[in-house]
């Protein structure tokens, strides 16, 4: 994968391939273009392997019509193109039946493994206050001290369940209990690499935007770049692990 | 070209930008596809070029060289050089020709095609800009006084011109797509059996009036509070252009072009894909009257609207013809 100078240091492949039966789905319509595979409304990580596994299935399987495939924690959409579809179809047949047996066909090849993209990137985060307007909030909160907080974030290894909100926004998680922080009443202006927490997900904020994730540190890291043949830095599927570093090595980085 | 007064918010649009949605990067495109590809059509372009989308009040062009134009979608009172210009005809426009766009007559967004296009570096695969990811388009943001578009055309117009300033051509895109009915119509979303048949009537029987808050992103609907059965909160999923969203306070949002990939509220409905660009020429304080239908017919108006719009472009190809 061609990642460029910024991030390259940051990222270790590592695949591992695992097994597990098939999971039970259902599956909606999402409008008259687009189909949805539910696995059941949950941030689990099993089933958020088996969202990715089908994801990369149906990117290689394409059938005629596919537009493409939005992985999300326990769900996989599919965009299609109805009117392509039913020039292809007898005069009775609708474009998402078509779709719906495509799927299923798809569907009822067993994944013998999955095969997660888990490459591991280290992203580095200054938990300075100055930067981190919820820092002292969340301290007082969750009563612990900073060093505990950077401690707790900084030591377990996160999973990108996905990617959404803004370009380049990945969804990690799940935080320690200790550090779980209920999203802001209102969303407020949050600076571009602010790194969040919202429940037990954590996630960093690629562009200035309005948000309402609690903010603890900020990274001086590019989460996206328009210029990069990949925009984004982050991928569903990643493994991710903060590592802490000071106010001069932030301004310095 | 050149913008000489600079619009609202006027963006280099096309058809979208698939593929990257996984990545969190929005599609962004027009936000009605119909206007904007009877606007290629009209200047035989392909229909998937990328065109200007106008809002009120518009840019001030410039015309840097002889061009062919259409203009469709909103009817913002267009002129040339101070004289009035029609929608939905071609329009070859000489040097110095100043277009300019007076009031908002009806409509929310007009078009502007080229013949040939712009030259403008694709971001993705896709013209159109993206606003949150300052990219594609014209530097990935709203057109400015004093921006240069570079037009792709090679036609020679001169000849069409006699020393005038502009022509119209003399025939028009019939911009109806034989669907005049008031409503919008609307396909049930996952969350529409959690209301309560209160809740349902009143979406069903009710004008919903757009709010100030209607813009590329979506529409803010200002009803009354709709109440929904308690159910398990969701975690995030995909959306789409014409999901209509149920918000915390009971108000709906009805998503357009420029939406979030995903999103976790209840989504109760979606507006069918034909009707995106009768919606997208909504404005704020109208009324919106939805109205169910099912996947079937949804697919069989697209389908109409597509066919529509290929008819027209092969019929001004051949009406084009002598131009070439």
């Amino acid at each position: 994968m061609g990642y460029v100078r910024v991030t390259k240091k940051h990222i270790i492949f590592n695949n591992t391939p695992m097994t597990t039966p098939t999971l039970s789905y259902q599956l909606f319509p999402l409008g008259d273009s687009a189909l949805t595979l539910d696995w059941g409304n949950r941030i689990d990580e099993a089933i958020n392997l088996e969202v990715m596994a089908r994801y990369q299935q149906f990117r290689h399987q394409q059938f005629p019509g596919f537009i493409e495939a939005v992985p999300a924690y326990s769900s996989l959409t599919v965009y299609y193109d109805p009117v392509f579809i039913r020039k292809l179809l007898p005069a009775e047949g609708t474009a998402f039946n078509y779709v719906r047996e495509r799927i299923t066909e798809i569907m009822a090849v067993e994944l013998t493994y999955k095969e997660t993209n888990s490459r591991m990137v280290r992203i580095p985060v200054c938990y300075d206050a100055s930067l981190s307007p919820d820092l002292e909030h969340i301290l007082e909160e969750n009563k612990i001290t900073v060093e505990e907080l950077i401690s707790l974030h900084t030591g377990r290894i996160y999973r990108v369940y996905m990617m959404g909100f803004l370009p380049g926004f990945a969804y990690m998680g799940e935080v320690d209990e200790q550090l779980a922080m209920a999203r802001k009443l209102r969303p407020k202006s949050t600076k571009a690499g602010s790194v969040g927490i919202a429940g037990r997900q954590t996630g960093i904020y690629p562009f200035t935007s309005p948000g309402g994730w609690q903010i603890i540190g900020m990274t001086p890291i590019e989460l996206f770049n328009r210029n990069r043949k990949e925009p984004t830095l982050l991928q569903a599927g990643d493994r991710v692990q903060f590592y802490s570093i000071d106010k001069y090595e932030f301004a310095h980085y | 070209m050149r913008i000489i007064k600079a619009g609202i918010q006027d963006t280099v649009q096309d058809l979208g930008r698939y593929g990257y949605q996984q990545a969190g990067i929005n599609p962004s495109g027009a936000m009605d596809r119909y206007a904007m590809q009877v606007a290629n059509a009209l200047v035989g372009n392909e229909l998937h070029e990328a065109v200007l989308e106008l809002h009120f009040p518009s840019s001030v062009i410039l015309f840097t060289r002889p061009l062919m134009i259409a203009i469709t979608g909103a009817d913002f009172s267009s002129s040339i050089n101070g004289e009035p210009v029609p929608l939905n005809q071609g329009i070859v426009v000489n040097k110095n020709d100043a277009l300019q766009f007076h009031r908002p007559v009806s409509g929310a967004r007009s078009y502007l095609a080229v013949q040939g296009g712009f030259q403008m570096n694709h971001w993705l695969e896709s013209q159109s800009t993206n606003l949150k990811a300052t990219a594609g388009g014209y530097e990935g943001r709203a057109l400015r006084k004093g921006d240069e578009l570079i037009c792709r055309t090679e036609g020679e117009y001169s000849k069409y011109l006699n020393g005038k300033n502009f022509r119209i051509l003399p025939w028009t895109a019939d911009h109806q797509s034989g669907d005049n009915s008031k409503e919008i119509l609307i396909l049930p979303g996952k969350e529409w059996d959690r209301l309560p048949a209160a809740s349902r009537e009143r979406f069903l029987g009710t004008p919903f009036l757009i709010t100030k808050l209607a813009d590329r992103m979506g529409f803010h609907l200002g009803n009354e509070p709709l109440d929904i059965l308690p159910g398990e909160e969701l975690v995030s999923s995909a959306v789409t252009f014409g999901t209509i969203q149920l918000l915390p306070d009971g108000k709906l949002i009805i998503l357009m072009a420029d939406h979030q990939t995903t999103g976790g509220y209840p989504c109760v409905a979606h507006v069918i894909t034909a009707h995106h660009s009768k919606l997208a020429q909504k404005r704020s304080a109208e009324a919106l009257h939805f109205k169910m239908t099912d996947l079937e017919t949804a697919e069989q108006l697209l389908q109409k609207q597509q066919q529509h719009i290929k008819q027209l472009q092969n019929a001004c190809l051949f009406k084009l013809q002598p131009y070439a």
